[in-house]
Protein backbone atom coordinates (compact mmCIF):
# COMPACT_ATOMS: atom_id res chain seq x y z
CA UNK A 1 0.00 0.00 0.00
CA UNK A 2 0.96 3.59 -1.13
CA UNK A 3 2.50 6.23 1.86
CA UNK A 4 -0.32 8.77 2.88
CA UNK A 5 0.74 12.25 1.47
CA UNK A 6 1.85 14.79 4.21
CA UNK A 7 -0.76 16.49 5.84
CA UNK A 8 -1.15 20.42 5.23
CA UNK A 9 1.25 22.56 7.79
CA UNK A 10 -1.42 23.83 10.32
CA UNK A 11 -0.56 27.66 9.15
CA UNK A 12 -1.50 26.73 5.33
CA UNK A 13 -4.74 24.94 6.48
CA UNK A 14 -5.96 27.71 8.71
CA UNK A 15 -4.93 29.93 5.61
CA UNK A 16 -7.16 28.16 3.53
CA UNK A 17 -9.88 27.42 5.97
CA UNK A 18 -9.87 31.42 7.01
CA UNK A 19 -10.56 31.90 3.47
CA UNK A 20 -13.26 29.28 2.81
CA UNK A 21 -15.24 30.47 5.96
CA UNK A 22 -14.94 34.62 4.19
CA UNK A 23 -15.87 33.31 1.37
CA UNK A 24 -18.92 31.55 3.56
CA UNK A 25 -19.56 35.06 4.77
CA UNK A 26 -19.83 36.61 1.86
CA UNK A 27 -21.89 34.31 -0.01
CA UNK A 28 -24.31 33.61 2.82
CA UNK A 29 -24.19 36.06 5.38
CA UNK A 30 -23.24 33.92 7.97
CA UNK A 31 -20.42 31.40 8.85
CA UNK A 32 -20.26 27.69 8.39
CA UNK A 33 -21.85 24.71 11.18
CA UNK A 34 -22.41 21.73 11.52
CA UNK A 35 -25.18 20.99 14.79
CA UNK A 36 -27.65 23.23 13.21
CA UNK A 37 -27.64 20.27 10.90
CA UNK A 38 -27.50 17.25 12.73
CA UNK A 39 -30.04 19.20 15.00
CA UNK A 40 -32.52 18.95 11.87
CA UNK A 41 -31.87 15.43 10.92
CA UNK A 42 -31.93 14.52 14.77
CA UNK A 43 -35.58 15.84 14.24
CA UNK A 44 -36.76 14.85 11.15
CA UNK A 45 -35.64 11.39 11.82
CA UNK A 46 -36.89 10.76 15.27
CA UNK A 47 -40.55 12.21 14.06
CA UNK A 48 -40.57 10.17 10.97
CA UNK A 49 -39.91 7.21 13.29
CA UNK A 50 -41.44 7.61 16.06
CA UNK A 51 -44.61 10.08 14.78
CA UNK A 52 -45.64 12.06 18.32
CA UNK A 53 -42.17 11.64 20.04
CA UNK A 54 -41.61 15.72 19.00
CA UNK A 55 -44.55 17.20 20.93
CA UNK A 56 -45.60 20.82 19.08
CA UNK A 57 -44.81 22.57 21.78
CA UNK A 58 -41.45 20.50 22.33
CA UNK A 59 -37.43 22.63 21.33
CA UNK A 60 -36.90 20.19 18.36
CA UNK A 61 -40.68 20.63 17.42
CA UNK A 62 -39.57 23.90 15.07
CA UNK A 63 -36.77 21.99 13.62
CA UNK A 64 -39.21 19.35 12.59
CA UNK A 65 -41.41 22.00 11.04
CA UNK A 66 -38.36 23.24 8.70
CA UNK A 67 -37.39 20.10 7.33
CA UNK A 68 -34.48 19.18 5.98
CA UNK A 69 -33.66 21.34 2.74
CA UNK A 70 -31.43 24.35 4.90
CA UNK A 71 -28.28 25.39 3.91
CA UNK A 72 -26.88 24.10 6.46
CA UNK A 73 -27.62 20.46 6.11
CA UNK A 74 -26.59 20.80 2.66
CA UNK A 75 -23.71 22.08 3.83
CA UNK A 76 -22.96 19.30 5.77
CA UNK A 77 -22.95 17.13 2.98
CA UNK A 78 -20.34 18.86 1.12
CA UNK A 79 -18.26 18.51 4.39
CA UNK A 80 -18.56 14.99 3.94
CA UNK A 81 -18.09 14.45 0.45
CA UNK A 82 -15.01 17.04 0.92
CA UNK A 83 -13.88 15.32 3.63
CA UNK A 84 -13.92 11.88 1.88
CA UNK A 85 -12.10 13.55 -1.07
CA UNK A 86 -8.97 14.91 0.95
CA UNK A 87 -8.79 11.28 2.36
CA UNK A 88 -8.79 9.33 -0.97
CA UNK A 89 -6.45 12.28 -2.36
CA UNK A 90 -3.94 11.93 0.14
CA UNK A 91 -4.14 8.57 0.33
CA UNK A 92 -5.16 8.51 3.91
CA UNK A 93 -8.35 6.61 4.03
CA UNK A 94 -8.62 3.38 5.32
CA UNK A 95 -11.39 1.50 7.45
CA UNK A 96 -10.59 1.48 11.01
CA UNK A 97 -11.73 1.75 14.40
CA UNK A 98 -9.79 4.72 15.93
CA UNK A 99 -9.86 5.91 19.76
CA UNK A 100 -7.34 5.78 22.72
CA UNK A 101 -4.71 2.90 21.59
CA UNK A 102 -4.71 1.55 25.29
CA UNK A 103 -8.48 1.25 25.09
CA UNK A 104 -10.24 -1.82 23.37
CA UNK A 105 -12.84 -1.80 21.01
CA UNK A 106 -16.04 -1.83 23.40
CA UNK A 107 -14.61 1.21 25.56
CA UNK A 108 -13.27 2.95 22.13
CA UNK A 109 -17.04 2.43 20.78
CA UNK A 110 -18.37 3.47 24.64
CA UNK A 111 -16.63 6.69 24.50
CA UNK A 112 -17.04 8.06 21.41
CA UNK A 113 -21.07 7.77 21.91
CA UNK A 114 -20.92 9.05 25.35
CA UNK A 115 -18.42 12.07 24.22
CA UNK A 116 -21.25 12.53 20.95
CA UNK A 117 -23.49 12.87 23.59
CA UNK A 118 -21.77 15.17 25.26
CA UNK A 119 -21.16 17.22 22.41
CA UNK A 120 -24.54 17.01 21.14
CA UNK A 121 -26.29 18.48 24.09
CA UNK A 122 -23.66 21.19 24.53
CA UNK A 123 -24.00 22.31 21.03
CA UNK A 124 -27.38 22.91 21.52
CA UNK A 125 -26.52 24.72 25.10
CA UNK A 126 -24.20 27.17 23.36
CA UNK A 127 -26.49 27.20 19.68
CA UNK A 128 -23.46 26.07 17.52
CA UNK A 129 -20.18 23.76 17.69
CA UNK A 130 -16.89 24.08 17.37
CA UNK A 131 -17.48 25.34 13.93
CA UNK A 132 -20.42 27.12 14.58
CA UNK A 133 -20.36 29.05 17.08
CA UNK A 134 -16.26 28.67 18.39
CA UNK A 135 -14.88 29.39 14.63
CA UNK A 136 -18.06 31.41 12.85
CA UNK A 137 -18.68 33.47 15.88
CA UNK A 138 -15.16 34.62 16.63
CA UNK A 139 -14.43 35.68 12.96
CA UNK A 140 -16.25 38.46 13.22
CA UNK A 141 -15.12 39.25 16.67
CA UNK A 142 -18.05 38.48 18.18
CA UNK A 143 -17.93 37.91 22.11
CA UNK A 144 -19.69 34.32 22.43
CA UNK A 145 -17.16 32.76 19.82
CA UNK A 146 -14.98 33.55 22.08
CA UNK A 147 -16.32 32.73 25.38
CA UNK A 148 -17.52 29.31 23.73
CA UNK A 149 -13.64 28.53 22.85
CA UNK A 150 -12.41 29.61 26.55
CA UNK A 151 -15.09 27.02 27.69
CA UNK A 152 -13.97 24.55 24.97
CA UNK A 153 -10.06 24.47 25.88
CA UNK A 154 -10.01 25.15 29.58
CA UNK A 155 -12.67 22.00 30.00
CA UNK A 156 -11.48 20.22 27.52
CA UNK A 157 -7.66 20.28 28.28
CA UNK A 158 -8.90 19.24 32.01
CA UNK A 159 -10.50 15.94 30.64
CA UNK A 160 -8.10 15.31 28.31
CA UNK A 161 -4.86 15.39 30.90
CA UNK A 162 -7.11 13.05 32.80
CA UNK A 163 -7.78 10.68 29.72
CA UNK A 164 -3.97 11.14 29.04
CA UNK A 165 -3.21 8.06 30.11
CA UNK A 166 -5.60 6.29 27.65
CA UNK A 167 -3.44 7.73 24.93
CA UNK A 168 0.40 6.98 25.96
CA UNK A 169 1.80 4.97 23.28
CA UNK A 170 4.11 2.44 24.09
CA UNK A 171 7.66 4.83 24.14
CA UNK A 172 10.08 4.43 20.98
CA UNK A 173 13.15 3.37 22.47
CA UNK B 1 -23.22 46.77 -0.64
CA UNK B 2 -22.95 43.57 -2.73
CA UNK B 3 -22.40 41.18 -0.10
CA UNK B 4 -23.64 39.29 1.60
CA UNK B 5 -25.11 37.35 -1.96
CA UNK B 6 -27.69 35.72 0.20
CA UNK B 7 -26.92 32.79 -2.06
CA UNK B 8 -28.46 30.15 0.33
CA UNK B 9 -29.34 27.19 -1.57
CA UNK B 10 -28.23 23.17 -2.06
CA UNK B 11 -25.01 24.40 -4.66
CA UNK B 12 -23.75 27.04 -1.97
CA UNK B 13 -24.40 24.99 0.93
CA UNK B 14 -22.22 22.17 -1.08
CA UNK B 15 -19.74 23.41 -2.55
CA UNK B 16 -18.93 25.78 0.69
CA UNK B 17 -19.12 22.50 2.69
CA UNK B 18 -16.73 20.44 0.65
CA UNK B 19 -14.27 23.34 0.95
CA UNK B 20 -14.59 22.69 4.85
CA UNK B 21 -14.41 19.34 4.76
CA UNK B 22 -11.50 18.96 2.49
CA UNK B 23 -9.36 21.81 4.62
CA UNK B 24 -9.81 19.87 7.76
CA UNK B 25 -9.29 16.47 6.23
CA UNK B 26 -5.81 17.85 5.03
CA UNK B 27 -5.25 19.69 8.40
CA UNK B 28 -5.11 16.08 9.48
CA UNK B 29 -8.76 17.21 11.57
CA UNK B 30 -10.13 13.73 10.92
CA UNK B 31 -8.04 11.57 13.26
CA UNK B 32 -8.48 11.61 16.65
CA UNK B 33 -4.73 10.88 18.33
CA UNK B 34 -4.05 14.93 16.27
CA UNK B 35 -7.18 16.63 17.81
CA UNK B 36 -7.24 15.37 21.76
CA UNK B 37 -3.24 15.85 21.50
CA UNK B 38 -4.23 19.40 21.49
CA UNK B 39 -6.19 18.62 24.88
CA UNK B 40 -2.77 16.69 26.25
CA UNK B 41 -0.39 19.76 24.97
CA UNK B 42 1.30 17.16 22.32
CA UNK B 43 -0.05 18.79 19.43
CA UNK B 44 -0.76 22.81 18.81
CA UNK B 45 -1.97 21.93 14.90
CA UNK B 46 -5.69 22.39 16.26
CA UNK B 47 -4.60 25.73 18.10
CA UNK B 48 -3.04 26.75 15.09
CA UNK B 49 -5.07 25.97 12.38
CA UNK B 50 -8.28 27.68 14.48
CA UNK B 51 -6.63 30.95 15.25
CA UNK B 52 -5.04 31.48 11.71
CA UNK B 53 -8.65 30.50 10.28
CA UNK B 54 -10.15 33.02 12.40
CA UNK B 55 -7.09 35.98 12.19
CA UNK B 56 -7.85 35.28 8.48
CA UNK B 57 -11.24 35.46 7.90
CA UNK B 58 -11.11 38.31 10.54
CA UNK B 59 -8.68 40.99 8.22
CA UNK B 60 -10.89 39.57 5.22
CA UNK B 61 -13.98 40.86 6.63
CA UNK B 62 -12.78 44.00 8.05
CA UNK B 63 -10.92 44.85 4.53
CA UNK B 64 -13.94 43.88 2.74
CA UNK B 65 -16.18 46.19 5.28
CA UNK B 66 -13.51 49.31 5.07
CA UNK B 67 -14.01 48.71 0.93
CA UNK B 68 -17.78 48.75 1.38
CA UNK B 69 -18.10 45.38 -0.23
CA UNK B 70 -20.08 44.17 3.42
CA UNK B 71 -21.30 44.82 6.15
CA UNK B 72 -21.02 43.88 9.40
CA UNK B 73 -25.07 44.57 10.02
CA UNK B 74 -25.64 41.80 7.42
CA UNK B 75 -23.29 39.62 9.08
CA UNK B 76 -24.23 37.03 11.85
CA UNK B 77 -22.47 37.54 14.87
CA UNK B 78 -24.01 35.86 17.99
CA UNK B 79 -25.05 37.38 20.67
CA UNK B 80 -23.60 36.14 24.32
CA UNK B 81 -26.22 33.82 26.01
CA UNK B 82 -23.50 33.71 28.86
CA UNK B 83 -24.54 30.32 31.00
CA UNK B 84 -25.58 28.76 27.15
CA UNK B 85 -22.43 29.91 25.40
CA UNK B 86 -19.63 29.07 28.36
CA UNK B 87 -21.74 25.07 29.41
CA UNK B 88 -22.12 24.70 26.23
CA UNK B 89 -18.48 25.33 25.10
CA UNK B 90 -17.52 23.27 28.03
CA UNK B 91 -19.75 20.30 27.05
CA UNK B 92 -18.28 20.49 23.19
CA UNK B 93 -14.82 20.41 24.91
CA UNK B 94 -15.26 17.64 27.16
CA UNK B 95 -16.92 15.73 24.25
CA UNK B 96 -13.89 16.40 22.28
CA UNK B 97 -11.53 15.05 24.84
CA UNK B 98 -13.93 12.00 25.67
CA UNK B 99 -14.97 11.06 22.03
CA UNK B 100 -12.05 11.99 19.95
CA UNK B 101 -13.59 14.48 17.72
CA UNK B 102 -16.03 17.83 17.81
CA UNK B 103 -19.24 17.53 15.41
CA UNK B 104 -17.65 18.23 12.29
CA UNK B 105 -14.49 16.32 12.69
CA UNK B 106 -16.16 13.56 13.10
CA UNK B 107 -18.30 13.72 10.02
CA UNK B 108 -14.66 13.80 8.11
CA UNK B 109 -13.16 11.33 10.64
CA UNK B 110 -16.03 8.99 9.42
CA UNK B 111 -15.56 9.80 5.93
CA UNK B 112 -12.04 9.18 6.01
CA UNK B 113 -13.08 5.13 7.34
CA UNK B 114 -13.07 5.74 11.19
CA UNK B 115 -15.90 3.45 12.67
CA UNK B 116 -15.94 4.80 15.77
CA UNK B 117 -16.87 8.08 14.57
CA UNK B 118 -20.24 7.56 13.61
CA UNK B 119 -20.51 6.11 17.03
CA UNK B 120 -19.91 10.07 18.14
CA UNK B 121 -22.28 11.24 15.35
CA UNK B 122 -25.20 8.73 17.12
CA UNK B 123 -24.22 9.91 20.10
CA UNK B 124 -24.90 13.68 19.05
CA UNK B 125 -28.44 12.62 18.33
CA UNK B 126 -28.81 11.13 21.66
CA UNK B 127 -27.70 14.32 23.18
CA UNK B 128 -30.01 16.66 20.93
CA UNK B 129 -32.97 14.43 22.10
CA UNK B 130 -31.91 14.56 25.62
CA UNK B 131 -31.76 18.17 25.41
CA UNK B 132 -35.29 18.38 24.00
CA UNK B 133 -36.19 16.61 27.02
CA UNK B 134 -34.45 19.20 29.72
CA UNK B 135 -35.15 21.95 27.86
CA UNK B 136 -38.34 23.05 29.45
CA UNK B 137 -36.38 22.72 32.93
CA UNK B 138 -33.16 24.84 31.41
CA UNK B 139 -34.69 27.25 28.19
CA UNK B 140 -35.02 30.04 30.76
CA UNK B 141 -31.34 30.93 31.99
CA UNK B 142 -29.50 29.31 29.70
CA UNK B 143 -30.67 31.50 26.97
CA UNK B 144 -30.50 34.57 28.92
CA UNK B 145 -28.87 37.26 27.15
CA UNK B 146 -26.03 39.26 28.64
CA UNK B 147 -25.22 42.74 26.95
CA UNK B 148 -26.11 44.02 23.49
CA UNK B 149 -27.29 42.05 20.63
CA UNK B 150 -24.35 40.65 18.35
CA UNK B 151 -21.87 41.87 20.58
CA UNK B 152 -18.31 41.76 19.56
CA UNK B 153 -14.57 41.89 21.50
CA UNK B 154 -13.79 45.61 20.14
CA UNK B 155 -16.99 46.92 21.83
CA UNK B 156 -16.87 44.78 25.15
CA UNK B 157 -12.96 45.96 25.51
CA UNK B 158 -13.52 49.84 23.73
CA UNK B 159 -10.56 48.87 21.46
CA UNK B 160 -10.26 49.37 17.61
CA UNK B 161 -10.58 46.12 15.64
CA UNK B 162 -7.48 45.94 14.48
CA UNK B 163 -6.32 46.02 18.04
CA UNK B 164 -8.15 43.05 18.61
CA UNK B 165 -6.47 41.41 15.85
CA UNK B 166 -3.17 42.06 16.05
CA UNK B 167 -3.27 40.74 19.98
CA UNK B 168 -4.75 37.20 18.26
CA UNK B 169 -1.88 37.40 15.80
CA UNK B 170 0.67 38.30 18.86
CA UNK B 171 -0.92 34.96 20.60
CA UNK B 172 -0.39 32.62 17.52
CA UNK B 173 2.69 34.07 16.56
CA UNK B 174 4.08 33.37 20.46
CA UNK B 175 2.61 29.79 20.76
CA UNK B 176 4.36 29.36 17.07
CA UNK B 177 7.69 29.96 18.14
CA UNK B 178 7.37 28.41 21.86
CA UNK B 179 6.32 25.31 20.27
CA UNK B 180 8.92 25.67 17.93
CA UNK B 181 11.13 25.58 20.79
CA UNK B 182 9.57 22.53 22.33
CA UNK B 183 8.81 24.79 25.43
CA UNK B 184 5.43 23.65 25.17
CA UNK B 185 5.25 19.91 23.95
CA UNK B 186 4.33 17.66 26.71
CA UNK B 187 7.04 14.67 26.39
CA UNK B 188 6.14 13.36 22.89
CA UNK B 189 3.83 10.67 23.08
CA UNK B 190 3.75 9.54 19.22
CA UNK B 191 6.89 7.52 18.14
CA UNK B 192 8.91 9.56 16.11
CA UNK B 193 9.19 9.22 12.33
CA UNK B 194 10.69 5.22 11.64
CA UNK B 195 11.62 4.91 15.82
CA UNK B 196 10.47 1.47 16.84
CA UNK B 197 8.15 1.17 13.99
CA UNK B 198 7.54 -1.94 11.60
CA UNK B 199 9.31 -1.19 8.48
CA UNK B 200 7.39 0.30 6.22
CA UNK B 201 4.52 1.15 8.38
CA UNK B 202 3.28 5.37 7.84
CA UNK B 203 4.65 7.76 9.62
CA UNK B 204 2.24 9.59 11.82
CA UNK B 205 1.59 13.18 12.36
CA UNK B 206 4.01 14.13 9.01
CA UNK B 207 3.60 17.18 7.40
CA UNK B 208 5.10 19.20 4.58
CA UNK B 209 7.58 21.90 5.92
CA UNK B 210 5.70 24.88 3.73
Amino acid sequence: MSQPRALWNPYVAGIALGVVLFLTFIVTGHGLGVTGATTSITAVTTATVAPGAIAPHDYLAGYVRRGLDQWIVWEVLGVAIGGMAGAMLGRRFAGRIDGPPKANTPTKFGLALAGGLVSGLGARFALGCTSGMGLSGSAPLGAAGFLFLIGFFAAGAAFGLLLKPLWQRRSAI
Amino acid sequence: MIAPLDFVGPISGIALGIGFGFVLENAGFGNPEILTGQLRFTNWSVFQTMFTAIIVSSILLNVAAFFGVVSFSNIFIPSVLFWGTLLGGMFVGIGFAVGGYCPGTSIVGFMSGRVDAILFLIGIGAGTLMFNMIYPLIGSWIYTQTGPDALTVPQLLHIPAWAVIALLGAVLLGVGYLVSKGKLTASCEAPRAGVGMPRGAAVPHKRSTI
